[in-house]
């Protein structure tokens, strides 16, 4: 194994060259706890158009994964983070992939099909 | 001086892709890192089961009437706190520094202690509610998704308790940083997922 | 006490059963005594089962296959000979239920306990040496990932004497899956085997993708990678990506069996078509992490043959890599008969039509490679043209069946099952066929009987033809898969054909098995003492056959493609003459029987779970737990090589070499 100098890229997190102290994780820590507020207030407050609510829900949620990526496990789009971003980017597209596509194709399936314990009943 | 540095000089404009094979450190990390995406993936498949089947409640209770928001806000408190205190706790490793590496991680573990009693709270007055997993589809998808989530902050905690041991007996030697580094970004990860889990369960259920 | 397990879970009513058990249980009671009386076990303990060198472990793996191909090739035959003779109102020799456990077992075998273990073993032994490394990322987990798939291929192999295996087909569909349909240990078999087995595949695929991401022999860029590497990273991510929703899937699946959850059941607002969806959404990735390494052998294949550099290198890696990414998106194409709208059949459609085009821009490389090449026809060149027609033909009739009206008639009748075999047989075996042969000798010092090789193929080939053209006319005829006995009797002698087919395929896995006792008796005739049989390209030639433990005594500078090639037209040795005070103290993991071990107590675990004696399965449990606890603080991993050993090691080499 080659030790001397940096081969391949960095691992997320924190190494044992990058220095620093606690300020990542403080400023990381409080987005994510005013984000948390945020959406607890969001999903139970009248002020925002119901519709909508979802929505905010779902971007308060990514900003704040996002803020635990970039804060917490130092994910970046730097030459040495490549492999990870990368990485990254595969999983978010099968996870994706896997979330949504379930979601449109079960919606269709469903819509298009008769409901189970309808068709059960028909059996018997 | 290897072909690459022949080639482009000894400063480290070489392109990291051609130094060869990377540092134990770099490898441990990475590997790691690709378990975690496949780990999110089977989060993936729970989630989608829990989106379709979100309405199946069979006549039972349905999410409304089955979640305390309160609890919920509680648990991510506790979460949150224990992946901030695990942050800390990899900077004091980092720095070898035995009594702060202890403090963090004893924390850590009970803050993550503090989220799984809620939860088993939680999950026990379900079942006395008789809103038990077998009684519908979406209860069953509720538990399995909340549930696998919890089962991997009960096996990180056992984690984190075995390294607590093996940096007692084996102190802070590269094999046992390598594992506490993969500890905690297995620890931000399952933070990572939490935020999922309440934003589409818990706050989506309204 | 025992759970289930009875006396009674042994079938003693069904001869057939109990004479291919006995015969095997014979035959193992018989290696292992022959084993013990020949003192063999501390060589086997020491150089193999404890082994953490890739080598060892790749051929281990394809050891594995070869076993499994009989096993699994047993049923084919069987259901040949059933449907050569259930025509009209005959009902053949095995009843339904028989017949049923029959086509679930050899789907099941063939596909994750042949193909899977044959394609993970090529990769695990000629990638670290195609990338000018020592060994894998973590070599200790992969030979945890080795024996939790022979913890598997065990499990599925213990169902046939005791209890017996799953009658739902490969991919245990719901609700005739579930508990209330299916109450027997068969399908939990399947499942537990499969999650075992599954596990070790995922470890696999984090190793190796990591091995060729971050440790690459210096100089040696990503496009500088042989191809063989390209498809082997295109196949372990999606290793990565796809096995966890089998496991999520399988996990969901047992808990509707074993707590009464309803996720797929048919009350309480479950889903059977949801299990449907996300099996497929692994199944469809599943196919090509199959199909992408038996791509690269061929690239390696044709281009070594033809003596020339593979032809667009660029556009094979965009290639591989789109193949990667569309393979994620056209899984629905395998239920388009389940009722989604005209909408999504028609976009899963058009994908599927897509990813049709990298693979015709793999095909067209090969052939312009071999175009103007001086090509060597031997064996492995042999099964790369036999796989260019047939794999062609089998993709052709996938892209028929994207077409989802098409599809409407022809899903699951025997037009799919010949369309899958097609691309099975003249992809994934021709290509990992090929792959043993070619890198045979780098092994074990010798290669195979070149003529027996010819005839295999042949065998294959034509039993191949023989064997499934019939089932694509009987598909457009209207016979359906998994049918135990059929009406038509005009479709008896297309049946008779594909027996044919069926038994020339069985002499060609016979010759198999003869061409390796015949080739290892006549080994000094056909032995590789340069360690470059073929006149290679790239770095496993470089080094001797079999390979030192370290492979390379000093790590090569890599400064192209085809790397082996280069370094040949500069000098005239293929071995280094490096200074002796040139080479480092290597330092190489030690033997490790956790893999063995981890095992072990997986199948304790497994057998426990399905027979439901909980206290079997928390003793499995504990096992697991010890045995990691004992690995967690193991210190004394590795072993030290010292800089003196490798340089006299390699100067023997080159001794032996220049003497042959």
């Amino acid at each position: 194994m080659n030790d001397h100098y940096d081969a391949q890229g960095e691992a997320p997190g924190i190494s044992e060259h990058s220095g620093g102290g606690p300020r990542s994780y403080l400023i990381g820590a409080g987005f994510a706890t005013i984000l948390t507020l945020a959406s607890f207030w969001a999903s139970s407050t009248q002020l925002i158009y119901g519709p909508g609510v979802p929505i905010l829900l779902g971007v308060l949620a990514i900003a704040q994964m996002g803020v635990h990526l970039v804060f917490f496990l130092h994910i970046s789009s730097a030459p040495d983070q490549t492999n990870n971003f990368l990485a990254l980017a595969f999983g978010i597209f099968v996870v994706g992939l896997v979330v949504f596509g379930s979601m449109i194709i079960m919606a269709n399936l469903n819509h298009a099909m008769m409901p189970m314990d309808r068709l059960m009943q028909m059996q018997r | 001086m290897n072909v690459a540095q022949q080639a482009f000089g000894s400063s480290p404009e070489i392109p990291l892709s051609m130094r060869g094979p990377a540092p134990t450190a770099v490898v441990v990390g990475f590997g790691f890192w690709l378990f975690l995406l496949s780990d999110i993936v089977i989060f993936a498949a729970l989630f989608a089961a829990y989106a379709v089947l979100s309405g199946e409640t069979a006549g039972g209770p349905n999410g409304t009437e089955l979640f305390d928001k309160g609890r919920v806000l509680l648990e991510t408190a506790c979460l949150l706190a224990s992946s901030f205190t695990c942050g800390l706790g990899s900077l004091a490793v980092q720095r070898r520094d035995m009594q702060w590496s202890f403090v963090w991680m004893a924390a850590t573990f009970i803050l993550g202690a503090a989220f799984l009693t809620f939860e088993a709270s939680e999950f026990s007055s379900m079942f006395t509610a008789g809103a038990a997993p077998s009684r519908s589809a979406f209860l069953s998808a509720f538990f399995t998704l909340v549930g696998t989530h919890g089962l991997h902050v009960t096996i990180g905690l056992f984690w984190l308790l075995v390294m607590m041991v093996q940096v007692m007996t084996l102190g802070f030697r590269p094999m046992v940083r390598r594992r506490l580094f993969c500890f905690s970004l297995f620890w931000h990860a399952l933070d990572i997922v939490w935020i999922g889990v309440f934003t589409i369960v818990y706050l989506g259920a309204s | 006490m025992l759970g289930k397990l009875t006396w009674a879970a042994i079938p003693f009513d069904q001869p057939i059963v109990m004479i291919a058990s006995g015969t095997v249980g014979l035959a193992i009671v018989g290696l292992l005594g022959l084993t013990t009386v020949k003192g063999w076990w501390p060589y086997l303990w020491r150089e193999w089962i404890t082994s953490v060198d890739h080598k060892r472990i790749g051929v281990m793996y394809v050891l594995l296959a070869l076993v499994m191909l009989m096993r699994g090739f047993a049923d084919a035959i069987m259901m040949r000979s059933q449907l050569a003779l259930a025509a009209g109102g005959a009902q053949g020799f095995l009843s339904p239920e028989h017949y049923n456990q029959i086509f679930s077992a050899h789907g099941t075998i063939m596909i994750f306990f042949v193909a899977m273990p044959f394609v993970v073993g090529l990769m695990n032994f000629a990638l670290p040496l195609q990338l000018g490394i020592r060994d894998v990322a973590f070599p200790v987990l992969n030979s945890v990932s080795f024996w939790l798939t022979a913890a598997g291929v065990l499990l599925v192999n213990m169902s046939l004497v005791i209890g017996e295996f799953a009658r739902t087909g490969w991919l245990a569909y719901p609700p005739l899956s579930e508990i209330a349909y299916s109450p027997g240990v068969g399908v939990d078999y399947y499942l537990w085997s499969l999650q075992i087995s599954g596990l070790g595949t995922l470890l696999s695929g984090i190793n190796l993708t990591t091995t060729i991401l971050k440790l690459r022999a210096p100089g040696m860029a990503y496009t500088r990678m042989p191809i063989f590497c390209w498809t082997a990273l295109a196949s372990n991510l999606l290793i990565v990506a796809a096995f966890p929703i089998l496991t999520a899937t399988f996990a969901m699946l047992l808990l509707d069996r074993y707590l009464d959850f309803h996720f797929f059941t048919n009350d309480a607002g479950g889903n059977p078509m949801m299990y449907i969806n996300l099996i497929w959404a692994w199944g469809h990735p599943e196919v090509y992490i199959l199909i992408l390494p038996a791509f690269g052998v061929f690239s390696e294949v044709v281009a070594t043959f033809s003596g020339k550099p593979l032809f667009g290198y660029r556009s094979m890696v965009l290639a591989t890599m789109v193949i990667c990414v569309l393979s994620f998106m056209v899984w629905l194409h395998h239920f388009f008969t389940m009722g989604a709208g005209a909408n999504v059949n028609a976009f899963f459609g058009i994908m599927t039509m897509i990813i049709a085009v990298p693979t015709g821009v793999k095909v067209f490389n090969w052939l312009f490679t071999l175009y103007g090449g001086r090509i060597r026809f031997t064996v492995p060149v042999y099964w790369a043209l036999g796989f260019m027609v047939t794999f062609v033909i089998g993709g052709m009739t996938g892209v028929l069946m994207a077409i989802p009206p098409a599809d409407f008639v022809l899903h699951n009748s025997l037009f799919l099952v010949a369309h899958f075999h097609n691309v099975a047989i003249g992809g994934v075996v021709f290509g990992v066929l090929a792959g043993y042969t070619y890198w045979f000798p780098k092994a074990f010092g010798f290669t195979l009987d070149e003529r027996l090789g010819k005839a295999i193929f042949w065998c294959w080939f034509i039993g191949f033809y023989l064997a499934f053209m019939p089932l694509y006319v009987l598909g457009l005829m209207g016979a359906t898969r998994r049918m135990q006995h059929y009406p038509e009797t005009g479709w008896q002698p297309l049946m008779l054909v594909a027996l044919a087919g069926a038994v020339l395929i069985f002499f060609g896995i016979a010759l198999t098995v003869v061409q390796l006792v015949v080739s290892i008796r006549t080994r000094d005739r056909r032995r590789d003492l340069t360690g470059d049989p073929w006149n290679g390209r790239t770095l496993e030639w470089s080094i001797p056959s079999p390979p030192p433990p370290w492979n390379f005594g000093l790590l090569p500078q890599v400064e192209g493609t085809d790397v082996y090639w280069a370094m040949k037209q500069v000098s005239s040795g293929t071995h280094s003459n490096a200074a002796a005070d040139a080479y480092q103290p290597v330092h190489m993991p030690r033997n490790n029987p956790t893999g063995f071990f981890a095992a072990f107590f997986a199948v304790v675990l497994g057998f426990a779970l399905i027979w439901h004696i909980w206290w079997m399965a928390i003793a499995g449990l504990l096992g697991e737990v010890t045995v990691a606890l004992l690995q967690a603080w193991r210190t004394n991993g590795e072993i030290e090589i010292s800089a003196e050993e490798i340089a006299m090691a390699e100067k023997a080499l080159v001794a032996k070499e220049i003497a042959a």
